[in-house]
């Protein structure tokens, strides 16, 4: 390679941008050659003074909360123009008092208890993204997380740790479900978060298969085994949470 | 419901999207120069971002989000040149000449923070931006050309150029100073 050519690729190489064998090439080159040398040197020079010269502008203090108040306005569903309040009142008060109704009778019948459970999770799921309620435990390492519980509920959950298989294990918490405290354990996959919950079956109760549900844009896994209720919830897609759901299985 | 969704749909962008903020005022700065544009530029980026929320792959929030800082930044730049032609931009002619220049004079261990500042505000936006993306985020060649919407040949040869017009830059500056300091 001639200097010119090397010179070319000099920035390239530089970043480490360069496939192996062109990087050797101009290597070598450099320790045979001054100017060329020289010309490397005070890139990477250049490189140092930009990395370390605290040329990172930190934006203003508040921006965040201006940002979060411009964005909650936009969020706000746009009202029918013209209609007072007093008027949207009686049609309201018409749908809660039906909304009520309607949940009695579901409870009366208790025909729907995996829908109330599945709507439960999801509330819990997003309460717990909501309030930075994430985690009680904030530990990656299931020998951390586990003694957590003791002492919290009466029954232990299996703790274990997927970073290995893409899934970090994050923390734990503790939860309300089906009238009663739950273990929370909470997983990443990327910038997902996975919310797996855990507790004892009823006495008597029969095994339960894997059920898939979709709720508010959210994918729900639920299953019992081994006397354990199990229910994760994510907004990670449905094919990745049911990877995570065999891996919990596996066990 | 629907007002549940959509909360839980702003949760979940700010939960994504907001921690971004520094990179994102940072890339603002650079290319609009000024603190209040800057500010500008990125709130009105974040509720493009947050319209826009649902064609987010869920791949990387940074390089999502700074492309969509770049892009307002572009189409307000060009809804502004409309009124005033400047800075008329030709890659070939930001090339710098051909003719090798020195090295040894530029003791860049003697730089100091604004010399590096001015001299990267002064470069033209193509050349800045790639600068920024790569030194101030580290992102690849890759991720670059996929964030500017060029092929990787172009990134490698703008920051060849941006890189050279910066020592350049900084040579001149020095020379100045050098020249202050003896009178």
């Amino acid at each position: 390679m001639t200097c010119a050519e090397v010179q070319k690729l000099l920035t390239a190489y530089t970043d480490g941008e360069l496939d192996l064998v062109r990087n050797l090439v101009i290597e070598q080159h450099i320790q045979d050659c001054g100017d060329c040398q020289k010309l490397y040197q005070s890139q990477q020079n250049l490189r140092k003074a930009l990395r370390t010269g605290s040329l990172y502008y930190a934006p203003p203090p508040g921006l965040d909360k201006r940002i979060h108040k411009v964005l909650l306005k936009e969020n706000k569903p746009v009202r029918a123009a013209g209609w007072s309040r007093r008027w949207l009142a009686i049609p309201v008060a018409l749908v809660i008092f039906l909304g009520i109704g309607w949940v009695i009778v579901q409870n009366l019948t208790g025909a729907s208890k995996t829908e109330r459970l599945s709507q439960e999770v999801v509330a819990g799921h997003v309460r717990s993204l909501m309030v930075n309620h994430l985690a009680d435990v904030i530990s990656t390492d299931q020998h951390t997380v586990k003694p957590w519980f003791n002492g919290k509920l009466d029954f232990a959950p299996t703790v274990e740790d997927f970073s290995d298989k893409g899934f970090p294990l994050a923390g734990g918490r503790l939860d309300y479900l089906d009238n009663r405290p739950v273990a929370a354990l909470v997983y990443h996959r990327r910038e997902h978060t996975i919310n797996l919950f855990i507790w004892p079956t009823e006495t008597g109760s029969p095994r339960l298969e894997t059920q898939n549900l979709t709720r508010q844009g959210y994918q729900l896994f639920y299953w019992a085994k081994g006397s354990m209720n199990y229910w994760v919830i994510s907004d990670l897609n449905g094919a990745e949470l049911a990877d995570f759901v065999k891996l919990v299985q596996s066990q | 419901m629907k007002l549940f969704q959509e909360q839980t749909r702003l949760i979940r962008f700010e939960q994504i999207i907001l921690p971004h903020l520094a990179a994102a005022y940072n890339l603002a700065r650079w290319l609009t120069r000024n603190d209040q544009d800057a500010e500008d530029l990125v709130q009105e980026a974040y509720l493009r971002a947050f319209k826009f929320f649902d064609s987010f792959q869920g791949d990387d929030g940074r390089k999502w989000l700074l492309t969509i800082v770049r892009n307002t930044f572009y189409s307000r730049l060009s809804q502004q040149r409309r009124l005033t032609t400047d800075t008329a931009y030709d890659e070939e002619l930001h090339d710098g000449g051909s003719e090798a220049y020195n090295p040894e004079k530029l003791v860049l261990q003697n730089m100091d923070k604004k010399m590096l500042e001015q001299a990267l505000e002064e470069l033209p936006l193509a050349y800045r931006e790639v600068i920024v993306l790569r030194e101030l985020e580290d992102f690849s060649y890759k991720e670059i050309a996929n964030l500017v919407g060029v092929p990787v040949g172009t990134v490698m040869s703008r920051l060849a150029r941006a890189r050279k017009s910066l020592q350049q830059g900084l040579g001149q500056r020095l020379k100045v100073e050098v020249r202050d300091d003896l009178r």
